[in-house]
């Protein structure tokens, strides 16, 4: 096997509500490569892809509940683990 | 500081484990009498977890967010007569497509799920089961809802469940979902979740939905990232129940690569529908079948199958096959949509000038070379006034159901790909060796098929002409043909001429 | 293959050809004519002479080609489920050995379709 880590992505709604986790998935990830497409925003990195509630939650200036991704999440590749700090989807 | 509530974890297991119980008064096998007999082994179903550990209450609580947020933007869209912000009417073939096409798969979809809910052992699995059919019925209704408004101003968007059980390129999709939903629930979970919807989901729903939104089509574009959410959900189901199948027991391995190969093929075929809205019908494209499949198979599957390598499990069969088809397989569906356009629930259209230009760049070894000539070919003919519709009933794959039109890709991309079996004295056809393949391996299953050109033969559609055939369908006569010249086409110019002059004044 | 099926599978061939009403399923394509898109279904009596097919039911659907007209009859190379074959014009469907669902290619040498391109 290669070291080469292969994509994980995360899309969520091109929208205010998702605005704030896309920056933080930006501050957390960076080397995340973000896409915007119509509509939608494509956040892609090699192996790992974070989202942090503590980082949300300055952006947003409220407390902010994980699961609330849902509302505004379109679709994702890799394995997720998911607990009340983060959101995090990782190929092995 | 207030008591900290229970984490996650606790509260998903609270849900999950102790909501079943080993049954007394009567056996579990005759409680739960469809999860043994395909042959999956599960020694302890307590390992199943579900990532997203989602909990009634959160369920229901997102779940109603998620269905205010869509319905303040249909009614908004309503309101403000979002239809007159389109790209072009045209663009509604896709819209009617998919009502008739994809929205009863999520009835299905529904439907299987529900009985899944019920019948697996584990009590966490058939949670996720039930949210899963919940979801699917919202999918369902929320998508009659939304596309109901366009049914006010357009054509072709009255009848889609009558006609997902009746019309010839319907039976695509409803042979597809049958074939899951009679199968038995791990097969089906299989199926639905991780072939269909980890594997080859975000293909429909991803770069679909942001060509919806590419076209002006606020509407479509909100239930379907609406129900897009759902589905992220639902492909983690999808890759969760394969992993504990196959962490549960080695003789798993070998079912589950098979259902793999089978449905994999059997989405893909369906998808080459998808294919031809994308490429087609979407009037502007944001993204070629080509570039979607790359990106969302090639790439994003091939990483998924090396992630799942570690149990063993391959890359479906064929999958070679499906990438060499993604510079055919929308050009060849179009066609023939075009070439039986007066048989269509939806209107047609010769790609334009500009959309050519576009497909010759996105398929620069193919379009020119193959597919180009005919759509020009068609455009003079309709430029001289004698273009006609063909006049026939293709032959049907017997598997997918689509008209044979598929073709050697690999060695020679103009000759039709011809299989063909025999079995109890009968020959059957097919389109491809995934469709043979198959057939061969549960002949009792498919000798049923219903297959609407031989049904129309048989006598049971209405009538032997294509007029009484069609009123069998509900189509109405102005659903078919061309779009230009049509009731939608002249509703289109009323509404545009008169914005013209709107703002000249 | 042993079936996997909770309680098996009815038997029911839903398209045997006892249920065309007399016909015969038979499917015919034109190789290096790819405008049609698929072969084309056609229900036929199998008493049907093969010059029936050729001259009464083939035209309905395949003459709107330009090289329709042009056929050569004499020069077909006919395949019947496979393998090339050369029909009796006089004799039936059946005697031809064209049974329920066979599938009849042919190809008209010369005939490449409309400007050679195979269409």
């Amino acid at each position: 096997m290669s070291d080469k880590k292969n994509t994980v992505f995360l899309i969520l709604q091109d929208n205010e509500d998702a605005r704030p986790i896309i920056e933080a998935v930006e501050q957390d990830n960076p080397d995340a490569n973000i896409q915007y497409q119509p509509g939608m925003v494509r956040m892609e990195a090699a192996g790992r892809l974070l989202v942090n509630r503590v980082t949300v939650e300055e952006n947003l200036g409220r407390e902010w509940d994980v699961q609330e991704l849902h509302l505004n999440l379109i679709s994702l590749g890799g394995n997720i683990d998911e607990d009340e700090d983060k959101f995090e989807i990782s190929w092995r | 500081m207030p008591a900290k509530k229970l984490n996650l974890r606790k509260r998903y297991e609270l849900l999950t484990r102790g909501m079943g119980w080993e049954t007394t008064y009567q056996k579990m096998d005759d409680v739960f009498p469809y999860d043994s007999f395909e042959g999956i082994k599960i020694t302890d179903w307590d390992k199943w977890e579900d990532p997203f550990r989602l909990t009634m209450d959160s369920y229901w609580k997102f779940q109603a967010e998620k269905e205010k947020k869509l319905y303040a933007v249909i009614d908004s869209f309503a309101q403000n007569n979002g239809q007159t912000n389109l790209a072009c009417a045209s663009y509604l073939s896709a819209i009617k497509l998919f009502i008739t096409g994809v929205t009863p798969l999520e009835y299905g979809a529904h439907r299987g799920f529900a009985h899944l809910g019920r019948h697996f052992r584990g009590d966490g699995a058939r949670i996720a089961c039930q949210m899963q059919a919940i979801d699917e019925l919202r999918h369902a209704q929320t998508q009659v809802h939304t596309i109901s408004h366009y049914n006010k101003h357009f054509s072709g968007l009255h009848d889609p469940f009558h006609q997902f059980d009746r019309v010839w390129y319907l039976s695509v999709p409803k042979s597809f979902i049958e074939d899951a939903m009679s199968s038995g629930p791990f097969e089906f979970i299989t199926s639905i979740s991780f072939a269909f919807e980890y594997v080859l989901t975000n293909l429909l729903f991803v770069p679909f939905m942001s060509g919806a939104a590419y076209n002006g089509d606020m509407a479509t574009v909100t239930f379907g990232f609406s129900a897009q959410s759902d589905e992220s959900r639902h492909m983690t189901l999808g890759l969760e129940i394969i992993k504990f199948m196959l962490e549960q027991h080695e003789d798993n391995l070998p079912i589950i690569q098979r259902w793999m190969d089978k449905h994999f093929w059997r989405a893909y075929r369906l998808l080459g529908l998808v294919a031809a809205m994308q490429d087609y019908m979407l009037t502007n494209s944001p993204m070629s079948w080509k570039e979607a499949w790359e990106v969302y198979f090639v790439e994003n599957g091939g990483a998924l199958f090396e992630d799942l390598s570690r149990y063993g499990l391959k890359m479906p069969k064929y999958h070679e096959l499906a990438t060499a088809e993604a510079d055919h397989i929308s050009h060849q569906i179009w066609s023939v949509f075009c070439s039986l356009g007066n048989a269509t629930g939806f209107h047609t259209f010769l790609p334009t000038e500009e959309k050519m230009a576009w497909l010759s760049e996105k398929y620069p070894d193919t379009f020119d070379k193959y597919y180009r000539p005919r759509f020009e070919y068609w455009a003079e003919q309709k430029k001289a006034g004698t273009f006609e519709y063909q006049k026939g009933l293709p032959q049907l794959c017997q598997v997918c159901q689509i008209p044979m039109v598929f073709t050697e890709v690999q060695t020679d991309p103009m000759q039709i790909s011809y299989r063909v079996t025999e079995h109890g004295g009968d020959k059957y056809h097919f389109c491809s060796d995934g469709c043979k393949d198959i057939f061969e391996h549960e002949p009792e299953k498919y000798v049923q098929a219903w297959l609407p050109v031989h049904q129309i033969y048989q006598g049971n559609c209405g009538g032997p002409t294509l007029p009484e055939v069609l009123d069998w369908y509900k189509f109405k006569p102005e659903d078919s043909g061309d779009y230009i010249g049509s009731k939608d086409y002249h509703r289109w110019q009323e509404w545009k001429g008169a914005d013209k002059k709107v703002k000249q004044a | 293959m042993a079936i996997i099926a909770k309680d098996g599978y009815v038997d029911n061939v839903r398209d045997r050809v006892e249920n065309f009403h007399g016909n015969q399923l038979v499917y015919v394509g034109w190789d290096d004519h790819l405008l049609f898109s698929a072969a084309w279904a056609f229900p036929l009596p199998p008493e049907m002479p093969f010059q029936g097919l050729v001259s009464e039911v083939m035209p309905g659907s395949f003459n709107d080609h330009p090289d329709f007209e042009k056929i050569d009859w004499t020069s077909v190379e006919w395949v019947l489920d496979g393998k090339s074959f050369l029909p009796d014009m006089d004799k039936s469907l059946k005697d031809n050995g064209v049974g329920h669902k066979s599938l009849i290619r042919f190809k008209t040498p010369g005939l490449m379709g409309v400007n050679g391109t195979r269409l």
